[in-house]
């Protein structure tokens, strides 16, 4: 790799008070509503780490990420990569941008377009940002080697390569630019178990060895644990705990996260019927009507007068795990994680 | 099931064997979708007979000059009209011309025309229809109500009074029926346009800084193919029909340029006299192409469809 | 392996489609027992065949699958009847929850009216008050919230999990013997997906049928199996009870999959991805069909034809021929 700038002082990623919106389908002679998918997030990715959002279908997580790679303009708030302001950059600034953060999808069928060879998909970022003009067929060589791909299937189409192996040439793609960030959005729900793994150590491996920063945006909580060093939970467009994995997953301060991890079922059948499970009642609020204060109460079993009142801020619980919630559980308090 | 197939999760520095089995690892030799159309569309018995009769008929028009049992508007008056026979094989008209001569040298005139129109319309319409997809907002807006504008404008109407205006040579009616066919194809384009723009590699493409013009060019584009190649055809045979529809009604080609059109048009007395035979022979060759045309489109909608098996 | 004969037997069971590049084998001479209340976790993943066998069962599959061998519910085969046959097991006997409940309910009918008519079709007898009732009672089962109020209301009022709630309803409407889940819960969130497993859990207590739950999520089948079969490009690869699968996996593919999958209780060092693909539908060779992305394989004895699956330990059966020495070597 040719990417040897020395990290810079400056997180990765900086996201402040970042609200996203979109507009519902215009009914004839309105305007449509717009809805927060994105409803104020602070979040900071360090250089070199994994961040993981989670959260279910709807909670914004896939809108979040868009908006670092300028698919999605933020209605407020900012980003900045690497110091760059992802929603202000122009010119030479956006090519920069453009270069530094990349975008897996979740979807190794519709992310490739079928009417281009291998070749064609890696070499158009090269042309594009005039990268290796003159050994473009070398470097498209190592990026299919890269990923662990065949470099002699280099004349063939998507059609031609399995589902997992799709998905590491939409990676070979993001990394042809040489970026510092990746934004990796569902990148192994679409795979069975058994290529799933090869995916997640590859991009453990990628990592290590072109020291990348990844954002791990993803609905699976086991696979998030695997792969992330910090955990952001996403509930309703906000984030309602982020902290270290592993503290994180072992002491779980907020109901939702607590819920949310108690649900995933654990592939052992003496741990699984053992543990105590958080059933939630209800569904998630329609994110067009919002519950006022805290967004999670109409499902919270702690929820009080407070909670429908004032929207808790994030409450500092030591070592860089915060939780918005007006009750977080304690750390020595057990928590819904019954393993 | 809905888990997609399984690959091989080899350490990221193997590589993978291949997904395909038993196929050489040469790049050259890996169909390309457009080799894969091609092998669909000759699987389509009917498209391929479609395009053999096309080739005759343009080989025979455009080539009249030298295939023509005789030369344009060769008159023979004192024979006047016969019925087919081992001489004429269509026959001669009135004025003792051969009549499979002045059919072949009518079909340049509307096969051009029809050529002419499903170029120009299919041009003009995908362009207007990408833009108006792509960028969405007012350049939508404003180019579908003109789009919407052209449908409830009556056509005929409107070809008369531009014939009028402009006079009535080829290039007139190409480009008025070009005018109004470009409709079509734009709101096609524009309808498949907006499904492919949000497609993720579509996505993918911006995302890596891809210019907007190069998107276009290369990811939407080809995958517009089929619809466009498919509308191609299909105008053809549309235009084909109009002119002849045209230069029946009078407001066509003009004498002495003559196209199966107005052939028809000055045959048309004949009904039930013991001249009708002049009806059929450019009756049959309008017919004939638009057949053709169509079989052509049906092959090439198959060849394209995405659906369609490998 | 029961004392008393089984709910249901399959012997055999092969589905064959027939496709413009020759026959494909989706499911290669399966056997397999319910135990009347009981359930059966069949896992695989994708193209392992464990649709198309249950598929099978229900006579489900389109005119271009040819299925043989044999399989009986309570003694009565189910196999090769005519569809007017199979229509009154279904539902009744019988019955199915698929994974897209939003496609699998009538959009321009109440859950109220579909409920009815599922119970109609099998008994006439009810008056309309009572088939009311009997929808009030199923909804309240499934843990629908004030169910006589929801009972109106259409499919698209449902969020996703009470659409596959109602769905679960209208499967248990006649007090079937057996309910076959496919997926039930794979288009889910997870918290859904907890409340939808409940509700299986519970309905299966209360009513007594057993359940044939085909998933591809190890930690569904955790919690719910009884018992579990491992498939594999269309055959039985191992079968267990539930802590056999997981404690003692016979089968290099099922030792391969439980170390290929992350956990939630506990960061591993580093996943073990299976290496290789599975075979082709159209191109599978004689042997066992995992060989080749097995690092057990030996290259005489896995080519040859398996015998059927054996038993290594009581109920616990796996096709791997090698198994005891592969055991030994840890």
């Amino acid at each position: 790799m040719t990417a040897t700038t020395t990290a810079p002082p400056v997180p990765a990623l900086e996201i402040r008070g970042l609200v996203a919106e979109y507009r519902t389908r215009r009914r004839l002679g309105g305007r449509g509503r717009t809805v927060q998918a994105v409803a104020g997030v602070d979040l900071t990715l360090a250089q070199g780490h994994t961040l993981g959002l989670v959260g279910e279908t709807g909670c914004g997580k896939s809108t979040l990420g868009r908006t670092l790679v300028r698919l999605v303009r933020p209605a407020a708030g900012s980003v900045h990569a690497e110091g760059i302001d992802v929603a202000g950059a122009k010119g030479v600034r956006l090519r920069q941008l453009h270069r530094t953060v990349q975008l897996v999808f979740q979807d190794p069928y519709a992310s490739l377009n079928p009417r281009m060879s291998v070749r064609a998909l890696l070499a158009e970022p090269l042309k594009v940002h005039g990268l290796h003009v003159r050994r473009r067929e070398e470097r498209i060589r190592e990026l299919l080697d890269l990923v662990g791909l065949d470099p002699a299937h280099a004349g063939r189409y998507p059609y031609q390569f399995s589902g997992g192996q799709r998905q590491r040439l939409g990676i070979a793609r993001a990394l042809a630019v040489e970026p510092r960030i990746l934004v990796l959005d569902e990148p192994v729900s679409a795979l069975d178990v058994s290529v799933q793994a090869g995916v997640i150590n590859l991009l453990d491996d990628l990592q290590r060895d072109l020291g990348l920063s990844y954002l791990f945006i993803a609905h699976d909580l086991s696979v998030v644990r695997q792969i992330s060093d910090e955990v952001a939970v996403m509930y309703l467009g906000r984030i309602v705990e982020h902290g270290p994995a592993e503290q994180l997953y072992d002491h779980p301060a907020h109901p939702y996260t607590q819920a949310l991890l108690s649900a995933v079922p654990v592939p052992d059948p003496r741990v699984e019927r053992a543990r105590k499970r958080i059933v939630l009642t209800g569904d998630v609020p329609s994110p067009l009507s919002p519950p006022s204060g805290c967004r999670f109460r109409t499902r919270c079993w702690k929820a009080t007068d407070r909670c429908a009142a004032v929207a808790p801020p994030a409450v500092d619980l030591g070592g860089g795990h915060t939780a918005a919630c007006h009750y977080p559980a304690l750390a020595d308090t057990p928590a819904g994680n019954g393993a | 099931m809905t888990r997609t197939a399984p690959t091989t999760p080899a350490p990221a520095s193997v590589p993978e064997p291949s997904a395909v089995p038993g196929k050489g690892a040469s790049a050259s030799r890996d169909p390309g979708p457009a080799r894969i159309a091609l092998r669909r569309f000759l699987r389509h018995r009917l498209a391929v007979a479609g395009v053999l009769v096309l080739l005759a008929l343009a080989v025979g028009c455009f080539g009249a000059t030298w295939l023509a049992p005789s030369p344009r508007n060769a008159q023979d008056l004192l024979l006047g009209a016969t019925p087919p026979s081992g001489a004429h094989l269509l026959g001669t008209d009135e004025l003792g011309r051969d009549y499979l001569s002045e059919v072949l040298y009518a079909g340049r005139i509307s096969l051009a025309i029809g050529l002419g129109v499903a170029v120009l319309s299919t041009t003009l319409g995908t362009v207007v229809g990408c833009v108006a997809g792509y960028f969405g907002g007012w350049v939508d807006e404003v180019t579908m109500r003109v789009a919407d504008l052209f449908l409830v404008v009556p056509a005929i109407a409107l070809l008369a009074l531009a014939i009028q205006g402009l006079g009535s040579s080829p290039v007139t009616i190409v480009l008025v029926l070009a005018g109004l066919g470009w409709t079509v194809i734009a709101r096609v384009v524009r309808a498949q346009v907006l499904s492919l723009r949000e497609k993720e590699y579509v996505e993918a493409a911006r995302v890596l800084g891809v210019p907007t013009v190069r998107i276009l060019w290369r990811h939407l584009l080809p995958n517009l193919v089929g619809v466009v190649v498919v509308n191609v055809s299909l105008s053809v045979a549309a235009a084909v029909i109009l002119e002849s529809t045209l230069s029946f009604l009078g407001f066509g080609v003009q004498p002495p340029r003559s196209s199966w059109g107005n052939m028809l048009s000055q045959a048309s007395g004949m009904v039930g006299t013991s001249q009708s035979y002049l009806l059929y022979a450019p009756g049959a060759a309008i017919l004939l192409t638009v057949l053709a045309v169509n079989f052509v489109g049906d092959g090439l909608r198959d060849a394209f469809d995405p659906q369609g098996r490998h | 392996m029961t004392p008393t004969p089984p709910l249901l037997a399959v012997e055999d069971l092969t589905v064959r489609y027939r496709t413009d590049a020759g026959p494909v084998t989706a499911v290669d001479n399966l056997s397999f027992e319910v135990a009347a209340g009981s359930t059966l976790g069949i896992v695989g993943e994708s193209g392992s065949g464990k649709t198309a066998a249950s598929m099978a069962l229900m006579g489900l599959l389109p005119r271009t699958a040819e299925v043989t061998g044999s399989a009986r519910l309570h003694g009565q085969e189910l196999l090769g009847r005519p569809d007017s046959a199979m229509r009154d097991i279904r539902g009744r006997r019988i019955a199915v929850i698929f994974q897209d409940a939003l496609s699998a309910l009538n959009p321009m009918m109440t859950i109220g009216a579909q409920l009815a008519e599922a119970v109609r079709v099998h008994d006439r007898s009810r008056s309309a008050g009572e088939l009311r009732e009997r929808a009030v009672e199923l909804l309240d089962l499934v843990g629908i919230p004030s169910p006589a109020a929801r009972l109106d209301q259409y499919p698209h009022e449902y969020s996703g999990g009470m659409r596959q709630r109602a769905l679960i309803a209208m499967g248990i409407a006649n007090d079937p013997d057996i309910l076959v889940a496919d997926e039930p819960t794979t288009a889910l969130d997870v918290t859904v997906q907890a409340q939808v497993l409940d509700v299986i859990r519970r309905v299966q207590e209360r009513t007594g049928t057993a359940v044939l739950l085909i998933t591809h999520d190890l930690g569904v089948v955790a919690g719910l199996a009884d018992r579990i079969m491992v498939m594999y490009a269309g055959a039985k690869l191992e079968e267990g009870g539930v802590e056999q699968i997981f404690y003692r996996p016979a089968h290099p593919y099922t030792r391969g999959l439980l170390a290929a999958l992350p956990r939630i209780d506990r960061r591993l060092a580093r996943l073990e991805p299976i290496p290789g693909q599975p075979p082709q539908p159209h191109d599978r060779p004689g042997g066992c069909l995992f060989r080749a992305r097995c690092r057990h394989a030996d290259p005489d004895r896995c080519t040859r034809p398996l015998p059927a699956p054996a038993e290594v330990s009581a109920g616990h059966l796996t096709s791997c021929v090698r198994v005891h020495e592969i055991a030994s070597a840890g």
